[in-house]
């Protein structure tokens, strides 16, 4: 079709049809502010409900003021984004907005990094002319989420990303005019939804209405105990984020300062979650192996293929909607879990300390662990095997409170044992990475001979859906990899009707994997924030001299001092886990003839 | 608005089943099922929307939007002698408002709740085609015309 050509503040523009206003004009360097509207390119999530008209501009010819974001351009279009009455409609949008909202900016979690605190700055508000009544809503606090929804603005990107792309549903828009808010069901609290904490939500909310649950004082009070050793780990996808908090470009790596800053805010020992991961794939991938063998050999007990289960939203996700498939995930825990139980016995042995006079912290890009660690099958006697878990936001922080000037740190090491990884841990972080590392250990295991080949890029990228075969020295193995779980959701109903034949699938629940989880810096809407971390992490996975997990000399020592071998008993005891039934929608309904 | 929970019957549970099959459980029909559901049950509680949403494969947090975004649905069960008090612009300058506050005042209930003795219900409603009697006030079936804020009382008095 024939491109359309219009002018936006006098600069021509040519656009494909069916461009936005708001597209064209980005096109010519004109930004228009946005609040409802949110769009992520590569991963095809999109929300566009035209609600909030904070984007209208005025188009020749047109009565009206047309929201930019929802309005398509015509030919001959002479759009104007900043006349005066352009300029005058906006800020009644905004300071109408502003009228029910509450004036926590100085304390509020989200100050500086709010969507609405930083348009209405730049919309010049300097005061609000509208006095109205405020509306009221009791705080919800489940384990990894605060929902105060007197800071709710309506743009319901929330309700998008739990319901479109997620699939979970959790949230919706109820009642109406002044009323009107996103809730759960009969407006029961987060934990007694179906919610799986994943935390999209919160990586969209543009307001402080949805934050984390945040555990940095208890942190500090830790530290500040001279009785407990206090250890950290840090999972692979905040290296390649962290940076960002610190007006860093996207994609920048700062593994090294982050183990400074960690070892200067007074850690005892500053540790990976990637050994962790590296062990996970030992154990997931002898499973796979084992189950592999089984299926091969004609045992019809053996039920494949074996989905991955390090990502804890993702576990909350099928034991709420397929828990009648129970049995196919692998059974390994998540390497946040296998850190934290390893380090309580194995490494707490090893420093002579007891399990209650050690703190393990983690340090994670997703809102999901913090449910996770609390999760009562990880605890020995009360005591969780990780007791707190950060968010990568409330990590830096805590480095802004402690006047650690990040920029300026030098690069550290992690210390040993448990700070060893391999570039197979490494990319865990993004989407296909796990199966890649997966792949990796269980080839040179299966058959017997080094890769020649070390990346496997047919695992690699964004689309929601992914599929590849890998050859096992003559034996296909086919790969299935979702992230998202609306796409989650779309491979397991395959899976179910037995449309799909895939040995092992790679499931992560958020966009682009843990770099997009829900505790990371807050992208913006900008998806391109979420393709540089990828590349950061591939990066930093050539960069290391130990590629595959089994090379990991002290995953090696950790079977020969302690485990033993992949599966063994000790390893189903600390390593493994089992999966409940939580469907929460109870209501038997009786069959009907 | 909170839920009440009530304990369906099986033979109620079966009808709503039904109720759903009859719209093929099309996710599209939710709120033609609802209205059928509230024809049945006389309101929607949270058992019943939990149904429906297991039926129609839609999350129960969106029926529960539907629910709560249209004034035509309740989750309370009607009182048995539903009150209502018409809001039209007739009955409206003739007093229709000073009217309902009576009737709120006199129950202690706001509108659309019910007396805690489950007697009344009190909603509001747009003209009634009765205009030459505003303002208007129907309790069940029969209708009054010309009510004041004093005749309130002895309407009540009639049902208790
Ligand atoms: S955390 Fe995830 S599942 Fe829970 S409400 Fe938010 S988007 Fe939905
Ligand atoms: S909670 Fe946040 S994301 Fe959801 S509708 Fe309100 S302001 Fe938007
Ligand atoms: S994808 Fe990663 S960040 Fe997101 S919920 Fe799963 S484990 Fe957490
Ligand atoms: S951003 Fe365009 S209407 Fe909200
Ligand atoms: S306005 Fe009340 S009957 Fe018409």
């Amino acid at each position: 079709m024939d491109k359309i050509n219009l002018t936006i503040d006098h600069k021509p523009v040519q656009v494909e049809p069916g461009t936005s206003l708001l597209k064209a004009a980005e096109q010519v360097g004109i930004k228009i502010p946005t609040l409802c509207y949110l769009h992520l390119e590569d991963l095809n999530i999109e929300n566009k409900p035209g609600g909030c008209r904070i984007c209208v501009v005025e188009v020749s010819g047109r009565r009206n003021l047309a929201p930019s974001c929802a309005t398509q351009c015509q030919e001959g279009m002479e759009v104007r984004t900043n006349t005066m009455r352009v300029l005058n409609a906006r800020k009644t949008v905004m300071e109408l907005i502003l009228s029910d909202h509450p004036f926590d900016c100085l304390i509020c979690a989200k100050s500086g990094t709010c969507d609405l605190q930083k348009t209405a700055q730049d919309l010049g508000i300097r005061e609000i002319h509208y006095k109205g009544e405020q509306s009221h809503y009791k705080e919800d606090r489940s384990p990894s989420i605060i929902r105060d929804m007197d800071k709710c603005i309506l743009c319901r990107r929330c309700e998008m990303m739990c319901n479109e792309f997620q699939t979970v549903g959790a949230l919706w828009g109820i009642n109406r005019g002044f009323m009107s808010v996103v809730a759960p069901a009969f407006e029961q609290d987060l934990e007694k939804s179906t919610c799986t904490y994943c935390g999209q939500c919160v990586a969209v909310c543009p307001t402080g209405a949805l934050t984390e649950v945040d555990h940095t004082n208890q942190i500090i009070r830790a530290l500040a105990n001279p009785k407990k050793k206090v250890i950290v780990q840090t999972a692979p996808a905040v290296r390649a984020a962290l940076g960002e908090a610190f007006g860093m470009e996207p994609g920048t790596l700062v593994t090294g300062k982050m183990v400074s800053a960690l070892k200067e805010l007074g850690f005892d020992y500053v540790f990976d979650t990637d050994f962790a991961a590296d062990l996970t794939i030992m154990e997931e991938g002898t499973e796979l192996l084992k189950r592999l063998t089984n299926y091969l050999a004609g045992n019809k007990k053996e039920s494949l293929p074996i989905l991955t289960s390090c990502c804890p939203a993702w576990v909350n996700f099928f034991e709420e909607y397929f828990p009648e498939m129970e049995d196919i995930p692998s059974t390994a825990r998540s390497p946040q879990q296998m850190f934290g139980a390893i380090a309580k016995t194995y490494f707490a042995d090893k420093i002579g300390v007891d399990r209650k006079d050690l703190v393990v912290t983690s340090i994670m890009p997703c809102l999901a662990k913090k449910y996770e660690c609390q999760r009562e099958e990880f605890k020995t006697d009360g005591n969780p095997d990780v007791d707190y878990a950060l968010s990568t936001r409330e990590l830096a922080a805590l480095i802004k409170q402690s006047n650690i000037d990040f920029l300026s740190l030098p690069d550290s090491d992690f210390d040993k044992p448990m700070g060893e990884s391999s570039g197979a841990a490494v990319i865990f972080g993004t989407t296909g990475g796990v199966i890649e590392a997966a792949v990796r250990t269980a080839y040179e295991i299966y058959t017997g001979k080094t890769l020649e080949r070390i990346s496997f890029e047919e695992l690699r990228g964004m689309e929601g859906i992914r599929h590849a075969t890998i050859d096992f020295d003559g034996l296909p193995i086919n790969i299935g990899i979702a992230h998202g779980l609306g796409n989650a959701r779309e491979l397991l109903e395959s899976i179910k009707a037995g449309t799909c034949n895939f040995h092992a699938i790679e499931i992560m629940a958020c966009p682009g994997g843990c770099i997009g989880g829900g505790g990371q810096p807050l992208h913006h809407g900008v998806s391109g924030v979420i393709t540089a971390r990828q590349r950061a992490i591939y990066e930093e996975d050539l960069a290391k001299p130990i590629r595959k997990s089994h090379e990991n000399p002290y995953i090696k020592e950790l079977y020969d001092e302690f485990l033993g071998e992949p599966l063994s008993e000790k390893s189903h005891h600390l390593l493994h886990t089992h999966y409940f039934d939580r469907s929460k929608v109870k209501v038997v309904i009786p069959k009907t003839k | 608005m909170s839920s009440i929970k009530i304990e369906l019957h099986e033979n109620q549970v079966n009808e709503l089943v039904e109720v759903c099959k009859s719209f093929s459980n099309d996710p599209l029909e939710l709120i033609h099922v609802l209205h059928k559901a509230q024809s049945i049950f006389g309101y929607l509680p949270a058992e019943v929307q939990e149904i429906v949403a297991r039926e129609l494969k839609v999350p129960v947090a969106k029926v529960y939007g539907v629910v709560t975004f249209y004034s035509f649905f309740s989750m309370i069960p009607k009182g048995k002698n539903p009150i209502s008090i018409c809001m039209g612009t007739a009955c409206y300058v003739r007093g229709g408002e000073k009217v309902l506050e009576e009737f709120k005042r006199k129950l202690g209930v706001e509108v659309g709740e019910t007396t805690k003795d489950g007697l009344f219900s009190l909603n509001c409603l747009r003209c009634v085609g009765a205009c030459g009697l505003a303002p208007v006030v129907m309790v069940g079936d029969k209708t009054y015309g010309r009510v004041s804020p004093d005749g309130v009382q002895e309407i009540l008095a009639e049902y208790r």
